[in-house]
C-alpha cells in the first residue's frame, strides 16, 4: 500500500497510540478527581502543555484542547465575532478556506455580520492589496488559513499579522494551521495570531483531538458548559489519551523539523519534476520549479502537497485507477454529471475547467520513501495513456 | 376479554383452488415481518381467516395510534407485508351468555366511539353453529341495546359508517375498524423476476411494485471500476437491502461491467453509446435470470424520461430479450416515482451523489430515435471481442446476499 493522501489523516504515530493505550487500560483517571488517579491523569495534560507550548513559545494558560480542527475553527470564529460585536460587524476571510471557517462565516452572515472573502492569486495565494483594503475600522475578525489544504500555499502569515495589528488593532487575527502545523515553524506571538487552530490526526496523532491556542491578550467566550473544565472555556471532562496522544505526535513532528523539511521538499521537488515531464500535466498551486533553490524556510510552498492535473483524465477515474494498485490519493472533484464540480480553491484560483475536472492532490508524509514515489510515476506512466483514450466526446 | 389482531387480505379470497397457496405465503411473510419485532407472537388461520394472537395474557392497545412499543413494531411490519389488505384490532371474549355479551359489545361501543354522531350496523357471523341464537337475532338484539345506551349512535343499514363486527366462535370476536395494509400479493406466491438496479431513483421503485403482485426478486448492478467507485457500489447493496424489507431476501449480482463499456465505447458511434450499453445489460440480466429460474425482468423505465426511455430505445433495448421485460413505472411521472421511493425510504440513499455511470460514457447528445437496423449493424462492430468479454463479465460475476 502506498498512502499518499497525509493531508486527509495520517497514521497514528505508534509511540502515540502506546501511550494512548496505557492511559486508557492504567492510568485512566479523570483528571477533576480529587485522588491519586486524578492528579495522574492530570499530570499528562500539563505535560501535552509543556510540549506544545514549547513549540508554539505560547502560555500554558493559551493553550486549550477541543476535539479537532472543526471545533476550533468555530469556537474561534464564533468567540471572536461575539466579543467584537459591540466594535463592528466585519468578518474578513479567504476564498480557499476550509469549510469549518467558511460555515461558520456563513453562519455569521445570516446574524447580520457583514463577511468579506478575499480572493487568491492562480497560486493559491491571498490578494494582500484586497486585504488591504477591506480592513476597515470596523473589521472585528480576520481569519486566514496558514497552510491551504488542497495546493499546499502557505500564506504570508506574519505580514498579514502585521498589517491587520496596524490597521486595526482591536481586530482579532485567526490562523487554521490544521495543514501547517508540525510541517513548519509556527510561533504566534512574533506572527501576531491570535487564535491558531490544531488538529491531531494530521500528524499522527489521534482522531478527535485538537488544539486551540489563544492569545492570553484575546477573551474568548466558551460555547460548552458544564463542569468548569479547562477555566470554565471547555467543560466537558478532558480527552486525556488525545490529548497526551496529541502532544507526543507534536513532540514527533518537531523533533527533526529541519531535516524532516528538508527531505519532504527533496521528495516533493523530485516528484513534481517528473510528473511534469509526463504530457499534459499541471501542477497546480505554487510553481514549484522555481523554488528548489530557496532555503526550505523562505519557500511557499508546503513540503508535502502536491496538486496536479492530469488533463483529459477525470479525477474520480484516475483516483479508482491508482486505488486498484493500492495508491491512496485525493481528488479534487466527484465525477458527477449534474453538480458543480472541483474544488472551491481550485476554482478561487481562476483554474480552467479542464484543469478543475482532471486535479488530484498527493500528499505525503515523514513516512513517504523515493521508492513508492517511483512505483506512483511508474502506475501514471502506464495508466495516463490508456484513461485518457476515453474522454467525454 | 382480550385484544388480538384480525388479517384482512385482499385478492387471496378469489384465487379457488390455489387459495391455499396464498395463504401459506402470506403466513410465512406475516411470521417472518414479526420477526424483526421484540414480541413473540402466535400467527393461526381459522376458517379461511388469519390471527395474530400474543402470547398467554397479553392484550394488544385497543387505540389508535398510539399503542405500546410492542403494539407499534407490530402495526409497523404488518404494515409492509404485500397481501395484507387490512388489520383490525379485535376484542376477543369469552361466551359466558348473551347478556354478557352485550355487555361487552355496548362497552366497545361506548369507549370507541365517545364523541361525535355515528351510525353503524351490526354483523353478526355464527361460526358455531350451536350457538343459541341465529345471526340476524344476534344483529337486531345487539343493535337494540346499542341505541339504548348510546345517544351519539344510530342504526342505518344501507351506509353505516360503522361495520360492527360480532363473531361467534370457540371465543366470540368484536371488532369495528381496519388499519389499511399495502394490499397486493403475498411475496413468494407469484414466481421471481431479475430487477435491474441501479442507484438511482427508479429502479428501487420498480422492484417494490413488481414485488408487490408477489413476485420475489434477484437483482443485477452493473460495474464499471475505475470509472465508478467501490461507494456508488455499496449503494447500491444499500438500496437492495431497503427494498428487501418489503420484498423478503434478494440476490444481487454484479457484473464488472468495464471492459464491454470500453469496447463499445471505441468501437461505436459515439451518440449510441447508452442505447447499446444499455442493450448488453439487458442481455446479460436476461442471461442470469434464465440461470436462476427468473420469470422476467424488471426495469424502472418510464416513457420518454432520458434519452434511453424513448420509446425508439426501449424498442430497440426491448428487442434482444426474449423474456417478457416488465416496467412497472412505464406511465410514471417522475414526481410520482419520488413519492414511492420516499414512503419506502428509499429516496436518501439513491440521491448519494455516487454515479453509476461515468460522464465519460454518456454522450452530450445521444440518440432520442434509435432505427434498430442501424444500431444492429453498429453493434456487429463488436463482433470480434464480445463474446469474449461477455462471457468473461458472466464468469467473473460476484453474488451478494441482502436482506433487510
Amino acid at each position: 500500500m502506498i498512502y499518499l493522501d497525509n493531508s486527509a489523516t495520517t497514521k497514528t504515530d505508534p509511540k502515540a497510540a502506546e501511550l494512548m493505550l496505557r492511559i486508557m487500560t492504567e492510568d485512566f483517571g479523570n483528571p477533576s478527581s480529587l485522588h491519586q488517579k486524578g492528579v495522574e491523569a492530570e499530570g499528562y495534560i500539563r505535560e501535552a502543555k509543556k510540549t506544545i507550548g514549547g513549540i508554539l513559545k505560547a502560555e500554558e494558560k493559551e493553550l486549550y484542547f477541543t476535539s479537532g480542527g472543526t471545533e476550533s475553527d468555530n469556537w474561534a470564529v464564533f468567540s471572536a465575532a461575539k466579543t467584537g460585536q459591540r466594535k463592528g460587524k466585519r468578518i474578513i476571510t479567504t476564498q480557499i478556506e476550509h469549510p469549518a471557517v467558511l460555515e461558520p462565516f456563513k453562519e455569521l452572515e445570516r446574524q447580520g455580520y457583514e463577511a468579506i472573502y478575499l480572493p487568491v492569486d492562480g497560486n493559491g495565494f491571498v490578494d494582500e492589496n484586497a486585504l488591504a483594503e477591506a480592513l476597515s475600522e470596523d473589521t472585528i475578525l480576520v481569519s486566514v488559513m496558514y497552510v491551504n489544504n488542497e495546493v499546499g500555499s502557505i500564506q504570508p502569515v506574519s505580514r498579514i499579522g502585521s498589517m491587520v495589528k496596524e490597521k486595526v488593532p482591536d481586530a482579532i487575527f485567526h490562523v487554521d494551521a490544521v495543514q501547517a502545523f508540525g510541517k513548519l515553524p509556527i510561533l504566534p506571538g512574533r506572527e501576531k495570531i491570535d487564535l491558531l487552530s490544531v488538529s491531531g490526526h494530521k500528524i499522527h496523532g489521534p482522531k478527535g483531538t485538537g488544539l486551540l491556542y489563544a492569545s492570553s491578550k484575546v477573551r474568548m467566550v466558551p460555547y460548552l458548559f458544564g463542569g468548569g473544565q479547562q477555566k470554565n472555556m471547555r467543560s466537558g471532562t478532558e480527552n486525556v489519551p488525545g490529548i497526551a496522544g496529541l502532544a507526543e505526535a507534536a513532540k514527533l513532528s518537531y523533533a527533526n523539523l529541519e531535516e524532516d523539511r528538508r527531505s519532504l521538499y527533496a521528495l516533493k521537488d523530485y516528484f513534481a519534476k517528473e510528473l511534469t515531464a509526463l504530457p499534459d500535466v499541471e501542477i497546480n498551486g505554487p510553481a514549484v520549479g522555481q523554488q528548489e533553490t530557496a532555503d526550505a524556510a523562505d519557500r511557499t510552498d508546503a513540503p508535502h502537497i502536491v496538486n496536479a492535473s492530469f488533463l483529459g483524465v477525470r479525477s474520480e477515474v484516475l483516483l479508482h485507477s491508482l486505488e486498484d494498485r493500492e495508491i491512496y490519493v485525493s481528488a479534487g472533484s466527484a465525477c458527477s454529471s449534474h453538480k458543480q464540480t472541483g474544488s472551491a480553491t481550485l476554482r478561487a484560483m481562476g483554474l480552467s475547467a479542464g484543469r478543475l475536472e482532471s486535479a488530484i492532490r498527493f500528499s505525503f508524509s515523514v513516512h513517504t520513501t523515493k521508492e513508492e514515489l517511483d512505483t506512483t510515476l511508474e502506475a501514471l506512466r502506464e495508466l495516463l495513456p490508456a484513461l485518457r483514450r476515453f474522454t467525454r466526446r | 376479554m382480550k385484544t388480538i389482531y384480525l388479517i384482512k387480505y385482499a385478492e387471496i379470497g378469489v384465487k379457488g383452488k390455489n387459495r391455499y397457496v396464498f395463504e401459506d405465503a402470506l403466513v410465512k411473510q406475516i411470521r417472518f415481518a414479526l420477526k424483526r419485532t421484540e414480541g413473540e407472537f402466535e400467527v393461526w388461520r381459522a376458517q379461511g381467516r388469519i390471527y395474530i394472537d400474543g402470547p398467554d395474557d397479553y392484550s394488544f392497545t385497543e387505540d389508535l395510534p398510539q399503542g405500546n412499543p410492542i403494539d407499534e413494531q407490530l402495526r409497523d411490519q404488518l404494515g409492509r407485508v404485500f397481501g395484507i389488505a387490512g388489520f383490525c384490532p379485535v376484542v376477543s371474549v369469552e361466551d359466558d351468555g348473551f347478556d354478557k355479551l352485550a355487555e361487552e359489545v355496548v362497552s366497545y361501543m361506548q369507549r370507541t366511539y365517545k364523541e361525535g354522531e355515528h351510525t353503524f350496523k351490526v354483523f353478526a357471523r355464527r361460526a358455531r353453529k350451536s350457538y343459541p341464537m341465529e345471526s340476524p337475532e344476534i344483529c337486531m338484539e345487539l343493535g337494540g341495546r346499542i341505541l339504548d345506551a348510546c345517544d351519539n349512535l344510530s342504526v342505518n343499514v344501507h351506509e353505516p359508517e360503522i361495520e360492527l363486527n360480532v363473531e361467534v366462535r370457540e371465543r366470540i370476536f368484536i371488532y369495528s375498524r381496519i388499519i389499511p395494509g399495502l394490499g397486493g400479493m403475498p411475496i413468494g406466491s407469484g414466481g421471481k423476476a431479475m430487477l435491474l438496479l441501479s442507484g438511482g431513483i427508479d429502479s428501487p421503485v420498480a422492484g417494490y411494485m413488481i414485488a408487490k403482485r408477489g413476485v420475489s426478486l434477484e437483482a443485477v448492478y452493473f460495474h464499471a471500476p475505475p470509472y465508478t467507485s467501490e461507494r456508488a457500489k455499496q449503494k447500491v447493496v444499500d438500496l437492495a437491502e431497503k427494498v428487501s424489507i418489503y420484498t423478503g431476501p434478494i440476490r444481487l449480482h454484479v457484473i464488472n461491467f468495464t471492459d464491454i463499456q470500453m469496447a463499445i465505447y471505441e468501437k461505436c458511434p459515439h451518440d449510441e453509446l447508452t442505447i447499446i450499453m444499455r442493450r448488453y445489460m439487458m442481455r446479460i440480466a436476461e442471461h442470469i435470470a434464465k440461470e436462476t429460474e427468473c420469470l422476467g425482468l424488471v426495469t424502472g423505465e418510464s416513457i420518454g424520461q432520458v434519452a434511453s426511455q424513448t420509446m425508439q430505445s426501449l424498442l430497440s433495448t426491448n428487442e434482444v430479450c426474449t423474456l417478457p421485460v416488465y416496467r412497472p413505472l412505464i406511465a410514471f411521472d417522475k414526481q410520482d416515482i419520488v413519492d414511492v421511493s420516499e414512503k419506502i425510504d428509499t429516496y436518501e440513499t439513491s440521491i448519494l451523489p455516487y454515479e453509476d455511470c461515468c460522464t465519460i460514457f454518456v454522450a452530450k447528445h445521444p440518440v432520442t430515435r434509435p432505427d434498430p437496423e442501424i444500431i444492429r449493424r453498429h453493434e456487429g462492430n463488436l463482433s470480434e471481442v464480445i463474446d469474449e468479454l461477455m462471457e468473461k463479465a458472466l464468469t467473473d460475476h460476484e453474488v451478494i446476499r441482502v436482506h433487510g
